[in-house]
Order: C-alpha cells, then structure tokens, then sequence
C-alpha cells in the first residue's frame, strides 16, 4: 500500500490571530469557552491520519464537527494554523505559489456539495475550465472533455447550460470537471448532501463504478452513516474538530469507540455492512467425530444446548447432533456417525448478514461458519443475526 | 416707541453677529491658486486629455449622418425591446432635429458618453479593490454616500475653481456626480459571486486575474451592467445642469428659455431632454437585461 496523503497534527482556528491561541487550544480549553473569550473558532484540531493510494477514504461527522474544514486543507482553501500535510511524500504547506498552482491544476481536484458551477458557461465550458486554465489547447481540452462527459453519463448535454440540469445531472458536471485534469485525488464535501435520496442512491453506485476503473485516491465527506460504510474503505468520525475513530467500517460498527460513534452508527443499516465474521461466536460445545454419544450428551448438557456440530481432527465440519438423537443412539448403541444430520445451513464468513436473515429465521439450528476448507469457524445463533440489525 | 425697541433689541439678537462671521472662500481661493501654481501641469494634462478624448466622441456623433443614428437608434431598440419600441424610440430622436436642437443633443450626449466612459474606466477597477479589500470599503463607503446625498450642483463649484469654465469642468462634475453606482454596484456584484464558485475556481489553480476574469467578472456582469445604467442617467442629469457653468447643449437651451421667460424655446429643450433619459434608459436596461447569467 502506498501512502498518497499524509495528514499530522493539523490544527485549524478561525479568527483574527488564530496562531495566538494555539496554546489555549492544546492546553485543553473547549471550543464555547474558546469563541467566548477570543473569540476565535476551532474548526479542526490536532487532526493525523493517512490516505492510501487508492482507497476511498471517508470521513463522517455532525454538521459543525470540522469535515469541510479539514478537506478544504488538504488543497490549502483552508491554510491550516499548525501542521503538516504531505501528498506523494511533500509538504504542502511549504509550497511556494507556483506549484501550489501546479497541485492544484494537476494532482488534486475538488467536488462541492452545492456542485459550484459557473452558472454562465455550459456544461462542456465548465468542464473544461482547468484544462482551459492551464492553456491545454482547444481541440485537445474539447476532447478531454467530451470523453470525461461519456464517463459520468452526460454525452449530448455539452452545450446546455447547468440551469437546465437536475441536480443529480449538475452533480455529474462537477464530477467531470474534476476528473478532467486527471488528478490522482479527488475532494468530495457532501456531493451527494442535496441530491433526492434515490438519485443519491445511484450516483454513489456511479462513484463506485468510476472508482474500479479509475482508480483514484478519494476522499469522500458525508454526514450519512449509510452513505459512509457503503463508499468507505475506511472511514474517520470527526466531533468537535477532532478524529475520533478510524477504522474500516465493520470495526466502527462492531467495536465504537464512544458514545457519540455508537449515536451515530444506531441508525445504520448493519444488515448491508456487518458480515458473518463480524457477529459470529466461538461454538461454546464442539464433539469430535471419534467420540461416543455420551460424550456428546454431556456436552450439551453442560452448555444447555439441544444440538451440537460434529467436527473431525482438522474442525472439518462434519453434522450436528440433536438431544433426542443423542439419547436414542446411547439406548441402541449407535454412533454418532449413524445419527449426523446435514439439514443445517452454512455460511462464508465474508455473507453480509442481510442475506442471512432468511436462513437463519428457518433453520432449526445455528448458522455453521465455514471456509472453503469447510473448516468450521463459528456460529451465528438467530438471536445474534436479529440483534445484530439493531 | 416701546415696541420698535423691543424689535430693534430682538433684531439684534435675530442676526448673525458681524464679529463672528468670517470668509473661508478667500482661503480656498488661495488654496486653489496654490494648486494651480504648484499642479498646474497636472491639471493642464487632465484637462487636455479630457479635451481630447470629449472633442474625438462629438467629431465622431457629428460626423454620423442623422438617418444613420436614427437607423441605428431603431435596430437597437428592435433588438433589445421590440419592433414598435425600436419605431418609436426612432420617431422621438427625429423629433429632436426637427426641433432644431441636433448639434445641441450631440452636444449633450458627447459630455454624457465621455463622463459615462471614464466613470467606468475609474468605477470599475475601484469597485473591484473594495470587493477586495474590506478596508478599501470600510474607506469608500461614506465617500460614496457622502457623494450621493450631495446636491448634484455643488460639484460645479470645485470642477470650475480646478478647470474654469466650459466644457472640460462640466465633464469632470458629471463624472463626479455619476460614478457612484457604477462603483457601488460593481462591488456588490463581485461580492455577491457565489463563494462556492470562487472556491471551485481557485481550487482548480485559477490565478488571480482568472478567478477575476473568467469567473467574478462575468459573474457579477448583470450588476455591473445596472450601475451603468444608473450611472449614465445621472450623467445625464448632471450634463443639463453643467449648462450653470457655460457648457452648450440642450441644458443651456433650457436655462436660456428660463432666464427669457421663453415657454416655445424652454419646452422644445425640455422635452428633447426628457426623450434622451427615456431612450438611454430603456437602451442601456435592455444591454443590462441580455448580460443576464442564469442563477
Ligand atoms: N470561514 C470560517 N470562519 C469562521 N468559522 C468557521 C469558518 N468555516 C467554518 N467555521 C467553523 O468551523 C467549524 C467547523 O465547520 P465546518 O468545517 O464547516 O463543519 P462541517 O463541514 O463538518 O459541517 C464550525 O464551528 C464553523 O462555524
Ligand atoms: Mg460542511
């Protein structure tokens, strides 16, 4: 994995002295007692993190927790008051004015959540701004444009105006304005925030799509859980100004790490982002092929099951047992061998829940876990596929 | 007589006291003759350039054959409103010269076109830095409202101690007195670009003079264009009134009728001013509606 941003300890006050009050600020004082005495803002504090190459990096907060703030730093909108950000391995913030411009025209582009566009060129026009900017010539920009146009799905709408449009087809144009210069990053603040939620709905499918094949480095602003772990690789939940988790995002969902993430996850949709690995359990009994029923028997009584998975030597899964089962073949000496039922269902621990729901509100028994080894991983008993949607 | 007293005693205290009064236009006319002395050259430049500029415009409006105004006064008019306004606004200007008064209104509109032009050559770039600059603002504000609330006659005074009389001092207080919505309102417009759009324009490398260019510019072109609309119907007004300090044109018409009490001559003048304001008007609105970006 190659590192393509690197965010340390970035820290951005508003006001009219913002370096003044750094000392405050780390000191601890919080940001009301902050805007009360000097009236300065804390948008972003003591933010790191990185970004690798090619990933979709998203992060996620309440309006007011610093998201457009922190972006708009990562190609110097924002200056920020103390930190350092490298992208390819070179500090930003020391950049001089030219290749501040040259980072702007060629490695970095930006998408607004209100779309920002030139409301008096049409649609080829805006798209072909930074190219026409840099003094990439006519014929060469028209063309980069009409092929960046194909690719967000708005051939044949070059020469209307962004009035015209719906706002998921205006989101488009901004889409393609940013890809035209081909840059490696692309900043997204809340692209998909004004759009209805079905026409959200596709364009982060669309987003998606573009990412496999284009694979560039994004950098995706949401307030939307949903939105969030659907698009994240990994995901950054911002409070305050400040990161208060990363993680991919089954870990933000599984483990939070405060109140506030466990807030914000409540209302997520789990069935789409927890698999099976993530809401599987150790089997509390497992009986070995080789041994007699008794010893099954005795399993589930002290464990107060009424069935248990049958493994061999290598947790192969073999079958289940059942308690009636069990005691009948301890009256007729059969094996277990003789009494293993197959009428169980299994899983791959990479099964988003949401598709086991089906199977596990049927079955009789728990969800075996397996790998392709068949080899038995752990259990989802019902309650925890339920559960785990809430 | 009792009363007469009271009345002298009262007058006394009605008048202003002799002791107190003093002659501050004796210093300003030291100071202006001070100016002359020292600036005399700058001056002399100004009004030669202003001069120059004035008598190109006018050489030029003579030089048109008076059909040719009216058929373009026509096509404007049919272009930017509509075929009978076009017919209409053409009539009234052939009312003019049949009234005798064409030399006069190029005149006029000579003056108003050269104030109009420098107001802005000079409003816009200052509309800009106060878009800018929020100081430059905070300074130009009261200027400007200082200017506006001004009698538009009193600027006469400084334009004819600086330029004497004639045709250059009345451009120099037309101007004065026109400038401020062009100014005024060249700010607002760039202010009110959308910030995002400014953001997403410098986010894409735009140098300064692009952002302003491409984007600002263009962007705030609608209310530009009505501050020039403004502008040029105060310059109008102002040029009618710069007759005081002895500019020909239809205004001196006017005053001349006035001070002869001569209702024909005063009226003809009169009206031909009210069809030039209507004209300009409609005109410079229709060239302001077309900028019109969609929001
Ligand atoms: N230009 C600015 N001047 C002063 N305060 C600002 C400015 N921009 C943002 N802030 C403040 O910084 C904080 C974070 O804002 P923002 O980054 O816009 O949050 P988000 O994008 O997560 O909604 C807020 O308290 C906001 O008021
Ligand atoms: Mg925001």
């Amino acid at each position: 994995m190659v590192e393509k941003v690197k965010v340390e300890n970035v820290t951005k006050i508003f006001g009219r002295h913002p370096r003044s009050i750094l000392k405050k600020v780390k000191a601890g004082v919080s940001k009301e007692q902050l805007l009360k005495q000097t009236g300065h803002t804390v948008g972003v504090q003591e933010v790191s993190f990185e970004v690798n190459d090619g990933e979709i990096f998203v992060i996620m907060g309440l309006s007011g927790s610093g998201k457009s703030t922190l972006i708009r730093c990562l190609n110097l909108l924002n200056r920020p008051t103390e930190g350092r950000i490298y992208i390819d391995g070179e500090n930003i913030i020391e950049f001089d004015k030219k290749s501040l411009k040259e980072l702007r025209q060629k490695k970095i582009a930006m998408v607004f959540q209100h779309f920002g566009l030139f409301t008096h060129m049409s649609v080829i026009e805006n798209v072909k701004y930074g190219l026409d900017i840099r003094g990439i010539s006519k014929s060469e920009s028209q063309e980069t444009a009409l092929e960046v146009l194909k690719t967000v799905g708005l051939g044949g709408w070059e020469h209307k105006l962004p009035v015209e449009l719906s706002g998921g087809m205006q989101q488009r144009v901004g889409l393609a304005r940013a890809l035209a210069n081909d840059p490696d990053i692309l900043l997204m603040d809340e692209p998909f925030s004004a759009l209805d939620p079905l026409i959200r709905r596709e364009m982060q499918l669309e987003l998606l799509e573009i990412h496999s094949r284009l694979k560039k480095t994004i950098i995706f602003i949401t307030h939307d859980v949903n939105e969030a772990f659907k698009l994240g690789d990994r995901v950054a939940v911002m409070k305050d100004g400040k990161v208060e988790q990363i993680g991919v995002p089954e870990e933000i969902l599984s483990s939070p790490a405060s109140e506030y993430i466990e807030d914000f996850v409540k209302d997520i949709d789990r069935s789409k982002v927890l698999q099976a690995k993530n809401i599987m359990t150790k089997p509390m009994a497992l009986v070995f092929i080789s041994a007699g029923p008794k010893v099954a028997l005795k399993e589930m009584r002290s464990n107060s099951i009424s069935s248990v998975f049958v493994v061999d030597r290598e947790r192969k899964l073999q079958g289940i047992v059942t308690v009636e089962d069990t005691v009948m073949a301890i009256k007729e000496n059969k094996s277990l061998q003789e009494i293993l039922k197959k009428d169980y269902s299994t899983t791959d621990p990479e099964t988003y829940i949401q598709e086991l729901i089906p199977d596990a509100t049927d079955s009789k028994y728990p969800l075996a876990v397996v790998d392709q080894d068949n080899e038995l991983k752990g259990i989802i008993v019902r309650v925890s596929v339920l559960s785990g949607l809430v | 007589m009792k009363t007469a007293a009271n009345f002298d005693a009262a007058g006394k205290m009605i008048d202003f006291p002799e002791f107190l009064q003093f002659k501050l236009g004796i210093y300003v006319d030291q100071f202006v003759k001070w100016l002359m002395n020292n600036f005399g050259g700058f001056f002399d430049a100004i009004s030669s350039g202003l001069l120059w500029f004035l008598l190109n415009i006018q050489a030029f409006l003579l030089w048109l054959p008076w059909w040719l105004l009216l058929v373009a006064v026509f096509i404007l008019g049919w272009k930017l409103k509509s075929f009978s306004s076009g017919l209409t606004y053409a009539f009234l200007i052939f009312l003019i010269g049949a009234f005798g008064l064409w030399d006069l209104m190029m005149s006029t509109l000579a003056i108003v076109l050269t104030s109009v032009v420098i107001s802005i050559l000079l409003g816009v770039p200052l509309g800009i830095l106060m878009a800018y600059y929020s100081n430059v603002e905070a300074g130009m504000k009261p200027l400007l409202d200082g200017m506006q609330t001004m009698p538009s006659f009193v600027y006469l005074i400084p334009a004819m101690m600086l330029f004497g009389m004639g045709k250059v001092p009345a451009v120099f207080a037309t101007t004065i007195y026109a400038i401020p919505p062009v100014i005024r309102l060249t700010n607002l417009g760039i202010r009110g670009v959308s910030s995002e759009m400014v953001e997403a324009a410098v986010s894409f490398g735009s140098s300064s003079w692009q952002l302003l260019t491409r984007i600002q510019i263009p962007q705030a072109l609608p209310t530009i264009m009505a501050g020039i609309n403004q502008t040029t119907m105060m310059a109008l007004a102002m040029v009618v009134i710069s007759s005081m300090i002895g500019v020909k044109g239809l205004g001196m018409e006017v005053l001349i009728a006035i001070n002869r009490i001569d209702i024909a001559r005063g009226f003809e003048a009169g009206f031909s001013i009210v069809i030039l304001a209507i004209i300009i008007d409609r005109l410079s609105q229709g060239i302001a509606d077309r900028s019109k970006v969609p929001e």
